[in-house]
């Protein structure tokens, strides 16, 4: 019987890595971070889990600690946000290089400036490139299932890479809705004991962990941390329908709402998706096609998928909720238009911008999102900018 | 209201608006309800303007934007009202509900000339005589439960006590005077 209690987004994921209770986590406790580091740090205390916490003097220690566990043979966690991850940039790829399958809980904040502490993807979505596997959720209950599917995909031998694990600042990690959680056993027996192959403290195996490779070995390290990324794809999709089997509940790569026989659609990642589905149901309501992509995997990407699930859409519109400033979209409407181009789609695509510094987004900016994407295939063209903002005060 | 009821709550940083938001989300959830109880947050600082939602369904609730028209709107300090236009998208079929030591006759020409309910309770005067300190949260949110009905008035209390027994295990006193305040503001609110 599923658990049903009433939760914050932090005080879910930290229940869930209570449940999961690695052998350590390093974590620097304070702002940037959120409480979540707190909470668990409280579990530690009452002695309800015994993971072994280190409060470091920075995020770049963090995460250098979390390496070292790691590779020693512990399973490790952190947590952090916004500005510090920016902080722990140079390890991201060190922990992704050395195939070390640590999990981090990210709260998804802004990055400065102007100094804003408030949702916004441009944290995670500026280490999209580091080699991290990266999971999104829509609410509290995602972001708990999400993280408790981590360490199997992580730790799978095809795959050997760390997990983070994103929630929308504030908006999920501060907000308290409903969940159920699983029962601990479920879980401790879904996530199993953590049986490394190799590790530094195995005397009968000597290993060096993070040597200089030369460029007669380095190029082949890159290709086979590729390789990784690559089988995490069929992994996640594994693990994920077995977590079906204990929790009852579905994930993909993606999740398609109303998509099937959609005109038009959007593609979006996180707390908007919510609203964008009410936003379908009354257009729904109405008689117009609506529907809706929720990109729960960003990194493995999976173009290809994407852009098959989008083939019966007229016109679709790609939201991030970050920044890249290449004139043209962020990056999900970049990697995505690519995939579509590739399955040569005649979709017309534009590409939004939204939500930035917790910029609010409405069931009514949705619609209104619709109804563009509907005019543009029956005027045949785009009244505004391909690449916009939703929004922002001009 | 489609079984889905909206609140704001209009604060000043360290009065407890988001408390009293996440404590009716708390009770509604006890009663079987699905919540979402969520601040908006701007500067962190004594004294500044907070706002605060509470979405009380009998389905669950997937939208995650703040509250534009609300069903009821809950002011904690009535000097908000000539800096935050709190009436704001606010329900005609809906209701506000001021904390004040004025009159609801005096308050009334304050509200841009919003047309539904208004209700006042002084939450000093109730905190004074049950608590002795000046928590306004918890009288405003046993007023906010009477005016908007989305819990019974008895199921309210009875929930209250237990979550309070449990929360001030250690202290039974602090349980006492709370349960007072909320069921003095219950009679107060006007």
């Amino acid at each position: 019987m599923a658990i049903k209690e009433r939760m914050s987004g932090n005080e879910a994921v930290a229940f869930a890595m209570k449940q999961v209770n690695p052998d350590v986590m390093p974590a620097f406790p304070i702002t940037p971070s959120t409480e979540l580091p707190q909470f668990v740090s409280s579990y530690i205390a009452n002695g309800e889990m015994d993971t072994e916490f280190i409060p470091v003097e920075s995020e770049h220690s963090a995460m250098s600690a979390a390496i070292g566990a790691e590779a020693a043979g512990a399973r490790t966690m952190t947590a952090t946000s916004s500005a510090g991850m920016a902080y722990m940039w140079e390890m991201l790829y060190v922990a992704a290089s050395n195939r070390l399958p640590i999990v981090m809980a990210l709260v998804n904040r802004a990055l400065s400036g102007p100094l804003n502490i408030n949702c916004e993807h441009s944290d995670s979505m500026g280490a999209r490139d580091s080699g991290w596997i990266q999971i999104y959720a829509e609410d509290n209950q995602e972001a708990y299932d999400n993280f408790i599917q981590a360490y199997r995909i992580a730790e799978h031998k095809d795959v050997m890479l760390p997990v983070m694990i994103c929630q929308d600042g504030f908006i999920i990690s501060h907000g308290v809705q409903n969940i159920e959680l699983l029962e601990d056993e479920k879980v401790k027996n879904f996530v199993g004991e953590y049986n490394p192959r190799h590790y530094l403290l195995n005397a009968d195996e000597t290993l060096a962990v993070g040597p200089y490779a030369v460029s007669c070995y380095g190029m082949e390290a890159k290709r086979a941390q590729a390789q990784g990324m690559i089988n995490a794809k069929q992994v996640i999709l594994d693990v994920a329908a077995e977590y079906e089997q204990v929790s009852g509940r579905k994930y993909g790569l993606f999740e398609e709402y109303c998509l099937e026989d959609a005109e038009y659609a959007i593609v979006a990642i996180g707390s908007v998706c919510g609203t964008i589905k009410d936003a379908i149901d009354n257009l729904r309501a109405q008689g117009i096609k609506a529907g809706l992509l929720k990109v729960r995997v960003f990194r493995p990407f999976p173009g290809r998928e994407m852009a098959q699930a989008l083939r019966s859409c007229k016109s679709i519109a790609i939201m991030d909720r970050s920044e890249s400033f290449s004139s043209q979209g962020g990056p999900l409407a970049a990697e995505l238009s690519a995939a579509l181009f590739q399955a040569k789609s005649q979709a017309e695509v534009i590409k939004i911008v939204y939500g930035l510094n917790g910029r609010d987004f409405t069931v009514e900016d949705g619609e209104k999102l619709f109804a563009d994407l509907k005019n543009i295939v029956q005027n045949g063209s785009k009244e505004t900018e391909e690449y916009r903002y939703i929004g922002v005060r001009e | 209201m489609n079984g889905l009821t909206e609140i704001r709550w209009h604060g000043r940083g360290g009065q407890g608006a988001k408390t009293a938001a996440l404590l009716l989300a708390d009770v509604a959830f006890s009663i079987g309800k699905y919540v979402q109880g969520f601040p908006e947050y701007g500067p962190e600082r004594m004294g500044a303007p907070v706002t605060a939602y509470d979405r009380i369904s009998d389905k669950n609730i997937r939208v995650h934007s703040n509250i534009y028209d609300p069903d009821f709107v809950v002011v904690v300090d009535d000097t908000l009202l000539k800096d935050v236009d709190v009436t704001s998208g606010l329900k005609k079929d809906g209701a506000i509900l001021i904390n004040t030591e004025k009159d609801k006759e005096e308050i009334i020409p304050l509200l841009n000339g919003y047309e539904g309910e208004v209700h006042v309770i002084n939450a000093r005067k109730v905190c004074k005589e049950t608590l002795g300190k000046y928590f306004p949260n918890t009288p405003m949110l046993a007023a906010i439960v009477k005016i908007s009905k989305v819990i019974q008035e008895d199921v309210f209390l009875k929930e209250m006590e237990t979550s309070l027994k449990h929360k001030f295990a250690k202290k039974p006193e602090v349980l006492e005077g709370n349960m007072k305040a909320l069921k003095l503001a219950l009679q107060e609110v006007c």
